[in-house]
């Protein structure tokens, strides 16, 4: 039976001190191969100093129809922002 | 689904487009707009891959080491601004094969630019200079589009577009000023790419039949007619600049447009090279499916042989 290439989804961290970030994703035999891809593919002009590569199909990703269950809940919380107590003026820098 | 409902999701996902919100390849959106992009999307990668062809028949070729770097590296580009929209495209749940089945099929198509012989040096100038100048102002407005995997490929490419251009023009700029046969060579050029790079720009707007919905999805920010426009007002000084003469007899500068008027573009020549009937179509397709068809058995090895190696690394 005919298997195609599976797809990977690519990482790259642009310097030192930043985290890894989602850069694209594309199609390799193998992990080994990914790299070397997401090398020629993603970092021609010295975007990165290091590549992540994760086979799509290991993401979980939550489902936006459940956005409102996942997310809304924190939206009434303001008491976990500074801005939600009152201090006096006389007091800065808090 | 029941209609009522349908049509409040629509009425939703128009209201999102319209405040600039993104819209991600998880969340819902209609069947309409999911086609349109993966339409655009592919034909503008496998115009990408496709426009590989034309210029690589120059790289063994390069007058120069200096030249040859350059010209490896724009046609490197070139493949990576397919792989980063064949992946954007990927997004919408259609798959790398049945991408290249329609290029290959002829279903999907591609620019028609592309389908136009290089045949001098000059020519690698020209297409530098025109035929990535059109492209990167058709692409800019892109960045911005609704669909955010779309937008992100389109950052990346006109990043890196704008090198092209310069190492194109730089080629015309040297030829111009070289001896009388390099001068003619590069007057040549731009007499055969200037009408069809002004194509690229698509139907004028009364002929154009996307440009309304595309508009409204940001697949578009401004018709063809002003792109063109755009293109033919910043590209004249360029000529002049270098001493070289835009092939148009009733180009002229109107001081009341503050715009150049131009002559009428050859929608014939337009349909046919669209039609599969422009010089070079069957030999950029031939090029395509045989490269596809050849590359077969590396696939399928390296597949095999990722498997073997999976599979030991499972038993120690």
């Amino acid at each position: 039976m005919k298997k195609n290439w599976p797809l990977w989804e690519v990482f790259v961290r642009s310097k030192n001190g930043l985290e890894h970030r989602h850069f694209g994703s594309l199609h390799a035999a193998d992990a080994e191969m990914a790299l070397e891809n997401a090398r020629d593919v993603y970092t021609r002009r010295n975007e990165g100093v290091s590549i992540w590569v994760v086979e799509s199909k290991n993401i979980t990703a939550s489902n936006p129809e459940n956005n409102g269950e996942l997310f809304e809940p924190a939206q009434n919380k303001i008491y976990r922002h500074p801005t939600f107590y009152d201090l006096p003026d006389e007091v800065k820098h808090m | 689904m029941n209609d009522p409902q349908q049509a409040i999701r629509e009425k939703q996902f128009e209201a999102k487009i319209a405040r600039d919100e993104k819209i991600e390849p998880k969340d819902w959106m209609p069947e309409k707009y999911r086609q349109t992009h993966i339409r655009q999307i592919s034909q503008h990668a496998h115009s990408e891959v496709v426009g590989m062809l034309p210029e690589g028949n120059w790289i063994t070729r390069a007058p120069t080491l200096r030249r040859k770097v350059a010209l490896l590296a724009k046609v490197q580009d070139e493949a990576g601004h397919g792989l980063y929209l064949y992946a954007a495209c990927e997004t919408l749940g259609v798959s790398r094969d049945e991408l290249y089945e329609q290029l290959h099929s002829g279903k999907a198509k591609y620019s028609s630019i592309f389908n136009y012989p290089t045949i001098t040096w000059a020519d690698i100038g020209a297409i530098g200079w025109l035929v990535d100048g059109a492209a990167i102002i058709n692409q800019v407005p892109l960045c911005n589009t609704s669909y955010g995997p779309y937008a992100r490929a389109m950052i990346r490419v006109c990043k890196e577009e704008s090198f092209h251009q310069r190492q194109g023009y730089e080629i015309m700029m040297k030829l111009a000023n070289g001896t009388p046969e390099q001068k003619a060579m590069a007057q040549d050029a731009l007499n055969r790419w200037w009408w069809p790079s002004l194509m690229m720009f698509g139907p004028t707007d009364a002929e154009s039949v996307h440009t309304e919905q595309s508009m409204k999805w940001k697949l578009k920010r401004k018709s063809n007619d002003e792109l063109r426009q755009q293109f033919i007002d910043q590209t004249v000084p360029q000529a002049e600049l270098i001493g070289l003469t835009i092939p148009d007899p009733d180009l002229k500068w109107n001081e009341a447009r503050q715009s150049y008027d131009f002559g009428p573009i050859d929608w014939d020549e337009f349909w046919q090279v669209v039609k599969g009937h422009g010089p070079c179509n069957k030999e950029r397709m031939n090029a395509r499916v045989s490269a596809w068809k050849e590359g077969e058995w590396v696939r399928d090895a390296a597949m095999c042989y990722a498997e073997k190696k999976a599979a030991k690394k499972e038993v120690v």
